[in-house]
């Protein structure tokens, strides 16, 4: 039987291409790999190997022909026992010339067309908001909130355990995990060498293979050593293998600025989790908040990243008593009701939100303060209610503007509240500079709650 | 251990003896229908990626894609060592992976083609091909990304208590990654059931290996305390039988260990390499491909050692090719994801991302 030798394809995206060269003549015998033509594309000069043996029965396309389709007969080849002067051209199933433009994947327009659809922002399931706490509460700081949010559910599921750098022996850099080690011992409270990139991979395996792994980043400056694993591993893989492999895991740890730790140690990694499928993103200001989005994170199947604030783990508040107390992630919360305009802040700006809604108060504007508490899925649907009450938003972020939380709001405000607004959506978020030391330069670079109150006057035309 | 080129006059007491050491050698696979499984699954791999290479040069698969041919030892030898619930990552060249940790053709085409049936609903592709059912965490197409997952996996049987063990496949390129020392590091400090199986084919993409890896490969290893061990990759009963006792070690508690296995890969980093000589020269290629072919040595040796005759073993090339050509044929005509698919397993919770 004789054998086609096609054009072939040597790039993703070669339709077509030159005969430079023949390198062989009918009658010659060639094996699997040699070489047996040279064709030019608009990038390179290739080589086109011998797939099968046989000897050279006919060549069909020429030297230096141009624009040859990929996959048209260009020489044909028969076995070794067959007689080649009775091969003739295309012998076995002519191939019609495929080009790659026309393969199925890009015949099916239907196939692409959700993602490209303007309205399709990341969609959320819109979570019922808790249910409004009437039990007993104790009084907590976000510090220990966190670190009983983690104790309840090692409890419950002995298959959540926690790792990173001093979390055992030394309670957590920041005191988070304190007693922990003591009450799971090693085998689920678990101290790693300075290795983020390494224990992070070793805990994403460990989610891929059911266990519930929280990892603790000493600050999420550090987590830049891992955001591979993050998000190539553990953000992408559910989707990649098909809905075969899970990685139920959190990611956790203080994020932003602290006090005076410069460029490196200074940095809010909001947006930058946000803007990847397959993650979701928390950022709570109240103790409340940070034990019951834990909670609900070590739960959740997806992977969450959950960002912590150094400047906020000593604030204490009431927190409802009970380990059944959870609070769902995707769904922000009022924290002060105001009709003038609306104010969107997460972590630490919510306290400046508030400290600006006092001013403005006073300046008989109410403004309407949201705790966004999760950056993914983002809560469109409560920042939306608002804008059509107040009319008004500014947007606050201690991160940079440009790719903010601020400027994903902006955008979906003006897609699905354009006609309610009565003045433009105004962000207010750090300088664009990389946090400087000195105390006074570092004060400059933050947003305050004064920036606040000036875009909020500035949007109320006053 | 039993000499392939055995051209020699190949007297009977040789023959015995060399029975007799492939026997003691191997124990716990002693019988011929072991053998002839990792004949039939190394030509599986090799029938694989013949079909996978004409899908590509036909402008039938998109994509990139990188062939295991010239490996199929590695991964035979290794993975005829572990159960199912042993867990394997792979990498970008993983074809070889995948069919020897137990898959399926027909999934496996019909992921390379991007159709729903296949093992990721055509989500993942070449490079991507992950197998649940069979243990084999995926391919991980960031060289040297998936180093931490089959230490993760083994840090996982042991925190459960199983005596699984994980075997994490990399390329001699992956050495040069952070992430090996680091995960190399804990999986000493915290004796985790894991094999690095290093496969040396001697080039890190374009490059000669002595170009990009200062010292030696296995002595990175050592340097965490780790035993490391290097063999050649192109003997599967080599593989076959120090991959046994390793694993056996890692049930046991004496892991982690590390083999750097010698090997070759016929074809250019990928499909489209196709113009090699300023980097390796077709003499080279020529020698691996006449002189080391893991199947070719192979087959001489059952013939030789009478497990099979040539007869049998054609009829089983045939029948692995004849399966081969069905499942390609079933894949080109399957279909492709419902474009519902889309946005669905983003999330856990959420069916549809973008509803």
């Amino acid at each position: 039987m004789s054998i086609d030798i096609l054009m072939p394809a040597l790039s993703p995206t070669m339709t077509e291409g030159t005969l430079a060269k023949w390198l062989v003549k009918e009658g010659d015998s060639v094996s699997s790999g040699d070489v047996i033509a040279e064709i030019e594309t608009d990038k390179a000069t290739m080589e086109v190997e011998a797939v099968d043996e046989g000897v050279i029965a006919k060549i069909v396309v020429g030297e230096g022909s141009e624009n040859v389709a990929v996959n048209s007969v260009i020489a044909v080849l028969a076995e070794e026992d067959e007689d080649a002067s009775s091969v003739s051209a295309g012998a076995s199933a002519p191939a019609a010339p495929i080009s790659r433009a026309a393969t199925p994947e890009a015949a099916t327009p239907e196939a692409v067309a959700p993602a490209a659809s303007v309205s399709a922002a990341p969609a959320s399931p819109a979570p019922e908001a808790e249910a409004e706490w009437d039990g007993p509460t104790k009084t907590l700081s976000v510090r220990e909130a966190l670190r009983d949010a983690m104790a309840e559910e090692m409890r419950s599921n002995d298959q959540v355990f926690l790792m990173g750098e001093e979390v055992a022996e030394y309670n957590g850099a920041y005191k988070v995990s304190q007693g922990l080690l003591d009450e799971f011992g090693s085998k689920r409270v678990i101290d790693t060498p300075i290795t983020e990139q390494g224990f992070t991979g070793i805990a994403v395996g460990a989610a891929f293979m059911g266990l519930r792994p929280i990892v603790e980043f000493m600050t999420f400056n550090f987590a830049m050593q891992a955001i591979d694993q993050i998000i190539n591993s553990a953000a992408k893989t559910l989707y990649m293998s098909g809905g075969q492999i899970k990685s139920p895991i959190v990611f956790r740890g203080a994020n932003g600025a602290a006090s005076r730790v410069a460029a490196q140690h200074s940095q809010c990694y909001g947006s930058w989790y946000s803007h990847i499928p397959g993650l979701h993103v928390v950022s709570p200001c109240s103790p409340a908040d940070a034990k019951g989005l834990l909670k609900s994170a070590i739960r959740s199947e997806t992977p969450v990243v959950f960002l912590e604030n150094e400047l906020l783990y000593g604030d204490t508040g009431e927190v409802p008593d009970s380990d059944d107390w959870t609070v769902p992630i995707g769904k922000a919360k009022i924290v002060r009701q105001g009709s003038d305009v609306t104010i969107t802040a997460f972590s630490i700006m919510v306290k400046k939100a508030l400290a600006a809604a006092d001013a403005l108060a006073e300046q008989g504007i109410s403004a309407e303060v949201i705790d966004l508490r999760s950056l993914r899925p983002l809560d469109t649907e409560t920042i939306l209610a608002s804008v059509r009450k107040t009319n008004r938003i500014v947007t606050c972020e201690e991160g940079w503007g440009q790719s903010g939380i601020g400027a994903e709001i902006s955008a979906r405000v003006m897609e699905q509240a354009f006609d309610y607004l009565d003045a433009p959506v105004t962000r207010v978020y750090g300088e664009d500079v990389p946090m400087p030391y000195a105390a006074n330069l570092e004060q400059l670079a933050l947003p305050q709650a004064e920036h606040i109150v000036e875009a909020a006057k500035a949007v109320c035309y006053k | 251990m039993p000499t392939f080129a055995d051209n020699g006059d190949g007297g009977c007491a040789r023959k015995i003896l060399l029975k007799a050491i492939a026997k003691a050698l191997h124990m716990t696979h002693s019988n011929a229908d072991d053998y002839l499984r990792m004949y039939r699954q190394m030509v599986r791999i090799r029938t694989f990626e013949d079909n996978a290479n004409q899908l590509y040069l036909s402008a039938k698969m998109p994509g990139l894609t990188h062939m295991y041919s010239g490996e199929e030892a590695v991964a035979v030898g290794i993975c005829e060592a572990l159960k199912t619930s042993d867990k394997i990552t792979s990498t970008h060249r993983g074809h070889g992976h995948c069919v020897a940790k137990g898959a399926d053709f027909k999934e496996m085409f019909c992921e390379l083609l991007g159709k729903e049936e296949g093992y990721c609903r055509g989500k993942g592709g070449s490079m991507h091909i992950a197998d649940q059912s069979n243990g084999n965490l995926g391919a991980n197409a960031i060289v040297g990304g998936s180093m931490g997952i089959a230490t993760g996996a083994a840090f996982s049987a042991k925190l459960l208590g199983k005596d699984d063990v994980a075997v994490c496949f990399f390329g001699d390129g992956a050495t040069a990654q952070g992430l090996m020392y680091e995960v190399m590091n804990m999986a000493a400090l915290w004796k985790l059931p894991v094999i690095y199986a290093c496969e040396n084919n001697g080039y890190s993409e374009y490059t000669r290996t002595d170009e990009i890896a200062a010292g030696s490969i296995t002595a990175r290893a050592e340097a965490f305390g780790i035993e490391a061990f290097q063999v050649d990759g192109q003997d599967v009963l080599a593989v076959n039988d120090l991959s046994q006792k390793l694993v056996e070690r890692c049930r046991k508690g004496e892991g982690p260990f590390f083999i750097e296995l010698m090997t070759y890969r016929y074809h250019g980093h990928h499909v489209g390499d196709i113009n090699r000589e300023y980097y390796r020269s077709k003499s080279e290629e020529k020698d691996w491909r006449e002189n080391r072919d893991p199947i070719t040595r192979f087959r001489a040796w059952l013939v030789e050692e009478g497990i099979a005759s040539e007869e049998e073993i054609e009829a089983m090339n045939a029948a692995i090719k004849a399966d081969a050509s069905e499942a390609v044929e079933y894949a080109l005509n399957a279909k492709y994801p419902d474009a519902s698919e889309v946005d669905m397993h983003v999330f856990t919770d959420v069916e549809h991302a973008l509803a």
